[in-house]
């Protein structure tokens, strides 16, 4: 099957970019999403012209480095599901098919569908984690944790930092990625100690790098490929109240 | 070259004590005078980073992904293991050992996998308080389930990301160094050259991959936490980016490589259908708790699997090896398949793939129960495949997956090389000739939490290690052999994609260095690679520059690279004239058909010297003693 790609194209951060037109030929539908883009590369080196620059590693929807807007879309058009993890069998012969990369002005664009999203790990950075040196630590029955509060923590600690939620924000907000990580740790006992040091410090971290505010939009669910649930975001609001509070 | 094991005499059990205590200690004032460098942030590089900066070094950090978090370790699924015996069911820290052991055919250094087995206990306590959201029972307690290779419950789970959980604790630990101001992290940075003074490793070169900025960095002691090699296959379960680049490098300044042939063909992944592939997903290993593998008994049988009787079915694991059945090992698991697709029974449009069932699993313990346990490993073979599991069986094939070869190292972990260590899948140590499942994880953390923040002290206290400045010669002809290269590499003006290349290797690889392998074949393979690589020089099409954000550049170099090392592989493959674990040659098998192992003539570690561009690389062996564990036939049956 023919596909005809619209891919934004631009060479760095301060360069303006443009979509660029493309006819890929050959596409088999077992074929993912990306590996239809290797295709393209591979006939774009062929011919002596630049490929596309992409990000992705694990292909198989865990590493969170792939990272594209299909038609629109953060991720394509699969719900839950990564970038990686889209068929070609999605679509058919002649499908005109858009590609952008992930926008927000926290993500500074590297190049073509590119983005840097380092400011996760400057949010983690700022508090994401539990203060535990290494060598000292009871034996891990000694913190009980009920099977229902165990598998909640999962849920939320499924987040795999690839940024959907702020690319399909219409605030380029990074609530959604914030609560996942708050919540996971508020519902562990582990967590309790830093509490409410961990919850005002990430979210200040995330303000100071420059994503916009949550107005409950409900985009960053229907887009998160791990399907973290909006109610992260209640419970992160909680906890920030509840440590302005406690903390002052 | 001297492969001095350094380890110590006296009872197994002891060792460890023994020599920590001996190891001298740096006084907490000094700590941080000295720099450490690693390289790799997965959970060995990750782990090590952290506990180094934790106890006072000055560390900087490095990885090829955007951020730390993406380091391939976060796509393990299964689990861990350790030696809890919470389940009560005869678990302990000499039955790890000695699952290990003989798991890896007898082809592993005792005295470090005792250590393993050991420190294993501390792992899941570290990763708890860390808070690693793993299973838990209702009661509270952690949850178990058991894993190829085993017949003890001694796997410890998240769900199927197990890998992601734990890298996300290393991470997190990484992540408040790096809050703190002890860790400089640089992400999008590429090792690409080791730079050795006086003998010792005092540095790296690196390219930022995001500016295409060629840096020198000096340090005290370089680790390399880098990860496998499976990808000189093309095809295999690794992630894009994994390569043997930085390994590679080390052992041109002099690292010994041990063991490249040690390939771990993994049993349970989505199979191969087209040329187009990038990667192949592995299923996890825990799937054959439950699942049970089978294929028609019939040659060519293309009925539906449900259209086939339970009596015209061949349970060929279950039949062959009755007291282990759908949990063989590895090795022995994913030969088993090959024989039955060679036989003519395989199934699918290719033939080459086995089922594996889920359907007595669904009836015994329900959906729900399946579900809970397996459930995102269903999804993603439904993703991948677009067949239902839960309606009919997976199709799964064996596929490359684990490297248990590496730089060799000492029991300190420390390199041929003074001052270069290497953890993790990147090192020989642990797993003889092959890895049991669940065991990867263990070993990465242990390196990077337990054994390297002790040897690391004995080194830098132990030596003189005069101070050395970036303006050294050294690091000017290590930069200049790096410059060099990517002006070669761009230079080459062909017309082939990197990739496409690599894909020819990987043809010939899989071929003839693959699940089998003999001297014919691997004479082949060793006549072809120059050949392939030649071509490469000649004919790879690298667009751009290199003085910005180049992936394909990238992409080239690691290739360039495999193009190199897998001759070492099939030579190393050629000399050892017998089959043990993942490496099967087919001239030494049993009547029926298993590994037939040579103790007389190989039981030792080959590793490997470099002696120079075009020279033959020289072949050193450390033998391998066995006084506590009875070395024996590996039967399973
Ligand atoms: C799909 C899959 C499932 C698995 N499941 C399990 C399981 O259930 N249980 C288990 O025990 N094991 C499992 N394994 C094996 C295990 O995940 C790996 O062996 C282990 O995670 C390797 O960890 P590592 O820290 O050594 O390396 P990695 O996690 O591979 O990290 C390598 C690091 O090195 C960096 N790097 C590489 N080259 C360079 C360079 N030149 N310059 C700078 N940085 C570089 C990378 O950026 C990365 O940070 C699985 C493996 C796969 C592929
Ligand atoms: S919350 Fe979902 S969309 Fe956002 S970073 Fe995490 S996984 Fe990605
Ligand atoms: S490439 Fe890893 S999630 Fe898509």
């Amino acid at each position: 099957m023919n596909i005809t790609l619209k891919v934004w194209r631009q060479k760095n951060a301060s360069e303006p970019g443009a979509l660029v037109q493309y006819d890929v030929k050959g596409i088999v539908p077992e074929m993912s999403f990306l590996e239809m883009l290797d295709t393209l590369n591979e006939q774009l080196l062929a011919k002596g012209e630049d490929p596309l620059a992409f990000d992705s590693d694990c292909r198989e929807g865990i590493c969170g480095m792939c990272d594209l807007i299909i038609d629109g879309q953060a991720h394509g058009p699969d719900k839950g599901a990564t970038t990686c993890q889209l068929h070609m069998r999605r679509y058919k012969d002649g499908d005109v098919v858009t590609v952008e990369p992930f926008r927000s002005k926290a993500f500074p664009i590297v190049k073509d569908l590119v983005v840097d999203r380092s400011a996760f790990d400057r949010i983690q950075a700022a508090g994401g984690f539990v203060s535990i040196n290494t060598g000292n630590a009871v034996d891990g029955n000694n913190i009980l944790i009920p099977h229902d509060k165990a598998e909640k923590a999962m849920d939320a600690a499924a987040c795999i930092g690839c940024g959907a939620c702020v690319a399909a924000c219409p605030n380029a907000s990074a609530m959604l990625f914030v609560a996942a990580k708050v919540s996971q740790y508020a519902l562990l006992p582990q967590g309790q100690p830093e509490r409410e040091k961990r919850v005002l410090a990430m979210r200040e971290a995330m303000d100071a790098e420059g994503f916009g505010h949550c107005t409950n939009e409900y985009e960053c669910e229907a887009a998160c490929p791990k399907e973290i649930k909006i109610s992260n975001i209640a419970r992160l609001n909680r906890e920030f109240l509840r440590a302005t509070l406690v903390s002052e | 070259m001297k492969l001095e094991s350094k380890v110590p005499t006296g009872p197994i059990e002891k060792s460890w004590d023994k020599h920590r205590f001996e190891l001298k200690l740096v006084n907490p004032a000094n700590k941080r005078k000295f720099k450490i460098l690693v390289v790799g942030t997965g959970l060995a590089g990750a782990s090590a980073a952290a506990s180094c900066a934790e106890l006072g070094y000055q560390v900087e950090v490095f990885c090829v992904q955007d951020s730390p978090r993406r380091a391939h370790s976060i796509a393990a699924q299964g689990g861990i293991n350790a030696a809890k015996n919470y389940p009560n069911d005869g678990d302990s820290v000499w039955r790890l050992f000695y699952d290990t052991i003989k798991g890896g055919d007898f082809r592993a250094r005792e005295a470090n996998v005792y250590r393993l087995a050991q420190v294993s206990n501390s792992i899941i306590d570290q990763c708890v308080a860390q808070g690693v959201p793993f299973a838990r029972e209702y009661g509270g307690t952690l949850s178990n389930r058991s894993f190829g290779g085993a017949q003890v419950s001694r796997t410890f789970y998240a769900r199927g990301q197990t890998g992601q959980q734990l890298l996300l604790g290393a991470y997190s630990a990484l992540m408040r160094q790096v809050g703190a101001g002890a860790v400089k992290m640089h992400t999008r940075s590429e090792m690409l050259d080791l730079v050795v003074v006086d003998g010792a490793a005092r540095g790296i070169i690196t390219r930022d991959l995001a500016t295409g900025k060629v840096e020198r960095h000096a340090g005290d002691a370089v680790l390399l936490c880098t990860g496998g090699y499976g990808n000189v296959f093309y095809l295999s379960t690794n992630a894009n980016s994994c390569n043997v680049t930085a390994t590679w490098r080390a052992y041109k300044r002099g690292a010994a490589f041990a063991n490249p042939c040690y390939t771990q063909i993994h049993p349970t992944c989505v199979p191969v259908t087209g040329e187009y592939q990038s990667k192949l997903t592995l299923m996890s290993e825990s799937l054959r708790n439950d699942g049970r593998v089978w294929v028609p008994l019939k040659k060519g049988d293309d009925r539906k699997p449900q259209d086939i009787p339970e009596a015209e079915r061949d349970y060929y694991l279950e039949r062959k090896y009755p007291a282990f059945g759908n949990l063989v090992p590895r090795d022995i698991a994913s030969r088993a398949a090959k024989q039955m697709t060679d036989d003519g029974r395989g199934v699918g449009k290719t033939g080459l793939s086995v089922y594996l069932d889920f359907a007595d699993a669904i009836k015994r313990i329900g959906l729900d129960k399946v579900k809970e346990k397996y459930g995102n490993l269903f999804d993603m073979y439904h993703h991948i495949t677009d067949e239902d599991p839960y309606q009919q069986p997976m199709r799964i094939y064996p596929a490359v997956h684990y490297t248990m070869g590496g730089l060799w190292v000492d029991y300190n972990l420390m390199t041929t090389v003074p001052g270069l260590f290497c953890l993790g899948e990147a090192n020989f140590s642990d797993h003889g000739a092959n890895r049991l499942g669940a065991s990867a994880l263990m070993q990465g953390l242990a390196d990077g939490y337990f054994v390297l923040p002790y040897t690391i002290g004995g080194y830098l206290t132990g030596n003189k290690l005069p101070k050395v400045t970036t303006d050294h010669k050294a690091f000017t002809e290590a930069e200049g052999s790096v410059n060099a290269r990517t002006k070669a590499l761009l230079g080459a003006n062909g017309k082939k994609a990197p990739s496409v290349l690599h894909r020819e290797l990987g043809h010939v690889m899989w071929n003839n260095v693959g699940m089998g392998r003999n001297a014919k074949g691997l004479k082949e393979a060793l006549s072809r690679i120059p050949e392939i690589r030649a071509e490469f020089w000649k004919n790879v099409s690298v667009v751009g520059s290199g003085e910005d954000f180049n992936q394909t550049l990238e992409r080239a170099g690691r290739v360039a690279d495999f193009l190199e090392f897998g001759e070492l592989l099939a030579k190393d493959a050629l000399v050892r004239e017998e089959s043990c674990g993942g490496h099967f040659r087919e001239e030494h098998q049993t009547p029926d058909g298993e590994a037939k192992r040579d103790d007389e003539k190989f039981a030792h570690v080959a590793a490997w010297e470099y002696k120079g561009e075009g020279q033959e690389p020289a072949r050193h062996t450390e033998p391998l003693t066995f006084e506590n564990v009875h070395i024996a036939q590996r039967n399973y049956a």
